[in-house]
């Protein structure tokens, strides 16, 4: 899902397209309540990975009765760097504001296409993730990351590997992280970039690429319609939602990421403030009404509160960096 | 697969499943008809309420009711004011909005109507008998192919290259290819072009530039020829007259049935879509008709208008044989689709027919019916909807330009649009009053990013322009563009010496 979270130019036109500023819900039971009402600050139109993020979380929110009421506005714009902007500049007066991002914030600011980094805001909590994959067509000669990576060493021009995402972007960065791992040259990666998601799958399927660099939920939908195989996950064990499919690190590539999303708030956020927004969170995770939202979306839970978070960000801004300095990125 | 068909019929068919095409299809009408509010964002707002029904069957057929309404409601405003609020019926308001000037807008509605009427129920009729067969047909295309198909749908602008209006036109496509390249774009992780200016790095928006290239300049034209419309008031009567003479019902008869076809095919690929389908057939009927019809194509050809009315619709069905037998979405509404599917537990794939054919087929089944509801709900509304027009020119001038900032605003929710839409309005004006043809802007800028794209990754992929000449299919359909180009200039060009003989 996260290739809708980025703004894409096909989404640019049309998706981005409403908001629905001042849209209440109002929880339910009252009797544990930690925190009066939420303001959600989504960067990109109705309809994406962001947008659902944060009403999928707000619902669970307020339904549960944790928090009183919910409000959402999306501020497209920058590609998600205006709503940055936006809670900074104006940080007095969002104290009731929690914006959600993703992995895109930590590669846009490095890159210099977001003025901002995430050290310039408050870390609330990172919530939920996606692992990426790598998977072929069903009925491709690769059946496993060994048989992808010996093609690649071989000729490196002959598999051409696509994503969702832009050159330099996180699909690019999955492929030559996995490459790098496997002792090949991450530089090589014949990187094919497709405007979202569905196109990528469709070069795939109709032979185009070899193989799809792609959100590991994504992969298995394909997966589990019988058109694709996913042949390594950089989870660090294998996942629930397809558990024959096998994590990179079982095929002796030691690759680890993970497409994190969360909640930001306003620099200076009172600490009791954010105490009370990461208490809220915390809770939720307990919830049936999460667990019916994650379950209906395919998120994983991967909670990162606070400091947890700035250290965890800090490592794959590392990493991230080192990787794209090696490709001519940065 | 006869069984599921009956249960999908049975399905579909249900009062429950009735009244959701119905109400559907009235909700996607009207939003759609305010520019702005493309059928993307509408099916947004809706599934919440769709997933809140819970039937996967009531929830998709209810989503897909707004779809249709929407594309149908979004030639509204094509029409009516020359305000296209979503790509797909930018070539709509080519022919449709002449008509509305000559007072025929209540025949242009019409017209409008049937054709999508035809395209969308065609269109249904293909998907129930060759659904399964077109799965490969989706995946025939790669980059190359759609990098030609793209050369193909910019071979429209052709249309606008009257006599001595070649440069021109050539001009304004390569201005409209330049303008698209601001911002982020698929190839580069940096923005382009962008000056520094956060609101540019989404890119300039469709919705603004479409407004700022039509509807501004009409509109500040209407201000400065007040005949321009008082003779709107005069005719009353044909306004709002729907009636179709045997005459055009026999020349738009064959547009119709080949677009749909046409329109359906493209539909199916899912790197093409509407919008290229609808330029497409726009194109493709110009240059089969008649020496003195084709004159008539940008003046209110009645051939123009149901060309890329029906086309559009055919496409929109076809972008559902991807979605239901693939899940691939081609495009950006029918991901969103897909999102919805997913989230109520219903996989597209090849496996669905099999595994929940109640679903696949009520879906099906339910887009005829929805055109049928369509077509039913709209006619006897056209008179009304018509009357807009014969409001006085003090009222519907303000009216036209709420409603132009409005969709400007709503798009991308973001008040800088509106500084770019009145700056590109006025420059629109200028270059209008300089007889520039502002239609090839528009179409080079909804074709450019996916020229661009796609010739990039077939660069990529082939390691320079090899797959010109390495895939024929490619080969076949840049021969037909350049035929396309040349052929009209040619043959004016020779009428033109035969004429100073």
């Amino acid at each position: 899902m996260f290739k809708t979270s980025m703004k894409r130019r096909v989404f640019a036109a049309a998706i981005a397209a409403t908001s629905i500023v001042g849209f209440t819900t109002v929880g339910m039971a009252d009797g544990h309540k930690v925190v009066d009402s939420i303001h959600f600050l989504i960067p990109g139109g109705a309809g994406g990975g962001w947008d659902g993020t944060a009403r999928g979380t707000g619902e669970a929110l307020t339904k549960s009765g944790l928090v009183g009421s919910a409000s959402y506005e999306n501020m497209s714009g920058g590609g998600g760097g205006k709503a940055i902007g936006y809670l900074i500049e104006n940080a007095d007066s969002n104290h009731g504001t929690l914006m959600v991002n993703s992995t895109p914030i930590v590669i846009r600011s490095l890159t210099g296409v977001f003025p901002h980094n995430f050290r310039d805001l408050t870390l609330v909590s990172g919530t939920i993730g996606d692992y990426a994959a790598l998977v072929v067509p069903a009925n491709s000669s690769i059946k496993s990351m060994g048989d992808l990576v010996s093609a690649y060493k071989a000729n490196p021009s002959g598999v051409a590997i696509g994503g969702g995402s832009v050159p330099g972007g996180m699909d690019h960065l999955v492929a030559a992280m996995v490459m790098q791992a496997a002792g090949a040259d991450p530089t090589e990666v014949k990187y094919i970039a497709y405007d979202a998601g569905g196109k990528a799958m469709a070069a795939l399927l109709s032979g185009e690429i070899k193989a799809l660099s792609t959100g590991f939920s994504e992969a298995v939908a394909m997966a589990k319609a019988g058109e694709a195989n996913i042949i390594g996950v950089t989870s660090d064990k294998r996942v629930g939602a397809l558990p024959e499919a096998k994590t990179m690190q079982e095929q002796g590539i030691d690759t680890y990421f993970v497409n994190w999303r969360g909640f930001f708030a306003a620099p200076g956020l009172p600490k009791a403030k954010l105490a009370a927004y990461q208490k809220a969170i915390d809770k939720m995770y307990g919830t049936d009404e999460w667990e019916a939202v994650r379950s209906r979306n395919g998120w994983e839970n991967i909670h990162n509160p606070g400091a947890k978070f700035m250290s965890f960000l800090e490592q794959q801004e590392k990493e991230i960096s080192g990787l794209m300095k090696k490709l001519g990125f940065l | 697969m006869l069984e599921g068909f009956l249960i999908g019929l049975e399905t579909a068919l249900s009062i429950k499943n009735l009244l959701m095409v119905i109400g559907g299809c009235i909700i996607g009408t009207f939003i759609g008809m305010l520019p702005g509010l493309g059928p993307m964002s509408i099916i947004a707002i809706m599934i919440p309420v769709a997933i809140s029904i819970g039937d996967p069957s009531a929830a998709i057929i209810l989503l897909a009711g707004v779809y249709y309404g929407a594309v149908f409601g979004g030639s509204t405003s094509s029409i009516l004011i020359n305000a296209p609020g979503v790509a797909s019926t930018v070539a709509t308001s080519f022919d449709g909005y002449p008509m509305t000037r000559q007072g025929k807008a209540g025949k242009a509605l019409t017209i409008a109507a049937i054709a999508s009427f035809a395209g969308g129920t065609i269109g249904a009729i293909l998907l129930v008998l060759f659904a399964p067969a077109l799965a490969s047909v989706a995946l025939l295309f790669h980059s190359s192919e759609y990098f030609a198909l793209m050369v193909v749908g910019l071979s429209a602008i052709a249309a606008f290259a009257g006599t001595g209006q070649i440069t021109k036109a050539v001009l304004m496509t390569i201005a409209g290819l330049v303008l698209a390249t601001i911002g982020e774009g698929a190839q580069f992780n940096m923005p382009r072009f962008t000056m520094g200016i956060m609101d540019l790095q989404s890119g300039i928006g469709f919705i603004t530039l479409a407004m700022a290239m039509f509807a501004i300049p009409e509109t500040l034209f209407l201000i400065l020829d007040p005949n321009r419309s008082g003779k709107s008031n005069e005719k009353q009567s044909e306004i709002t007259n729907l009636r179709i003479t045997k005459d055009e019902a026999k020349k738009i008869t064959p547009v119709i049935t080949r677009q749909s076809l046409q329109g359906f095919l493209i539909g199916v690929m899912p790197g093409a879509g509407a919008t290229i389908a609808s330029f497409l057939g726009y194109a493709v009927e110009r240059n089969l008709a008649t020496p003195e019809e084709r004159e008539q194509f940008g003046k209110g050809s009645v051939k123009g208008l149901a060309a890329p009315e029906s086309a559009n619709n055919a496409a929109c069905t076809g972008s559902f044989v991807p979605l239901l037998t693939l899940g691939i979405p081609g495009s950006g509404t029918t991901a969103i689709l897909l999102g919805a599917l997913i989230a109520l537990n219903v996989s597209p794939g090849p496996r669905l027919m099999q595994d929940q054919p109640e679903i696949f087929w009520s879906v099906i089944l339910s887009m005829y019916f929805g055109n049928l509801v369509l077509l039913i709900l709209n006619l006897p509304l056209i008179p009304y909807i018509a009357k807009v027009l014969t409001v006085p020119r003090t009222f519907l001038i303000p009216f036209i330009l709420f409603f132009t900032l409005m969709g400007a605003y709503i798009g991308q929710n973001n008040a800088t649009e509106l500084l770019f839409l009145v700056g590109l309005g006025v420059t629109a004006t200028i270059l209008r009053f300089a007889a520039f043809p502002l239609a090839p802007l528009l179409i080079g800028f909804i074709l450019g990013p996916m020229l661009e794209d796609n010739f990039s990754r077939a660069t990529q992929l082939y390691d320079g322009i090899g797959f010109v000449w390495e895939r024929p299919m490619t080969a076949v359909l840049l021969i037909m563009a350049i035929s396309l180009i040349v052929l009209p200039a040619w043959r004016s060009r020779r009428a033109a010496v035969s004429l100073t003989k």
